[in-house]
């Protein structure tokens, strides 16, 4: 049996990296926390785009689709976490749950 | 075993453990930390897929800069980046519930792609590939040809992004016009503002010890 030679096995890891990081963004409070889990969601994903791609020799769509999908994950994080800061000082916490100036 | 499996093997075990201490982590450093395990552990896997472009790429941005701007900002709230659940919310049923119900279907994926791992039935193997496949020349070229348009607008979307998030970060909420206060050091430098100031005291609680000098 050899591993990591097989697209199922890659497939199997990017969707327990995925559910992870759902789990993460879903249940955890800290706004941090929940920034990380969707990165690791966006890391999985691109697992899965380049373990697909890998079937295809010479054929480097995938890659390419995983580069773009890197780069608007770094600007996503870096708004995010100046919309943190800003929560930050606005509230003196970074629970979520604090964040409901629109309910009110 | 062979390399590869071993190479496959230690970064899918450095992944999981990582994304699990991500998201279980108290302290948002060790979640940083996580996240780094995780990264680096896509990293090795991209080189296990003939992603060499990627895998240089996934390091610099995410270990290099992504993860560094989490733990800058983590250092900058201090104490208070790791503060994020109350214990009132902590008790609630619904949380409690949430918790329970989100490890149980992470645990369950987990033993079921244990089991799925040596499926025989999974045989979608992968081909030899060209030595080009994921070099910097062939993924780059792709990138100048295929992909222009888009890199393009990536360009403009971290220009974009960079511009907002300087913008976002320095902009701080408005004081009201009660809180705000005369700050006795600009006085003594610049002497009162106007004209007709010359003479009233400076707002409660401060002193007047430079007045006299004007």
């Amino acid at each position: 049996m050899s591993f990591g030679s097989v697209l199922e096995h890659y497939t199997l890891l990017s969707a327990v990296i995925f559910a992870i990081g759902v789990a993460g963004f879903l249940v955890r409070r800290n706004v941090l926390v929940q920034l990380m889990s969707i990165e690791l969601m966006l890391n999985s994903v691109n697992l899965a785009l380049v373990a697909y791609n890998r079937l295809h020799a010479g054929n480097m769509n995938g890659q390419m689709f995983a580069f773009f999908i890197i780069a608007v994950a770094a600007a996503e994080v870096a708004v995010g976490l100046a919309i943190v800061l800003q929560f930050y000082r606005l509230r003196k916490t970074i629970n979520s749950d604090e964040a409901d100036t629109l309910k009110h | 075993m062979s390399a590869g499996s071993l190479l496959f093997f230690v970064c899918a075990v450095v992944c999981i453990v990582g994304a699990l201490s991500t998201v279980a982590a108290r302290n948002p450093i060790r979640g940083a930390v996580g996240l780094l395990a995780t990264i680096i552990g896509i990293a090795g896997l991209f080189l296990a897929l003939e992603a060499q472009f990627l895998a240089a790429i996934q390091l610099i941005v995410y270990a290099g800069a992504v993860v560094v701007l989490f733990v800058f900002v983590i250092m900058l709230l201090g104490p208070d980046a790791g503060a994020g659940s109350s214990p009132a919310a902590e008790g609630e049923p619904a949380s409690r519930i949430a918790r329970v119900f989100s490890a149980i279907v992470v645990i369950g994926m987990l033993i079921t792609a244990v089991s799925l791992l040596a499926d025989p039935e999974a045989k979608t193997r992968f081909s030899a590939v060209t030595a080009d496949h994921g070099s910097v020349e062939a993924v780059g070229g792709l990138l100048f040809t295929k992909g222009l348009v888009p890199f393009e607008l990536a360009t403009i979307l971290l220009i974009v992004a960079v511009v907002g998030a300087i913008a976002i970060a320095r902009s701080r909420p408005p004081k009201k016009r009660s809180e705000r206060v005369e700050s006795p050091t600009r006085r003594m430098f610049h002497g009162p503002l106007l004209a007709r100031d010359a003479g009233r005291p400076l707002p409660k609680g401060q002193t007047l010890g430079q007045e006299g000098a004007e």
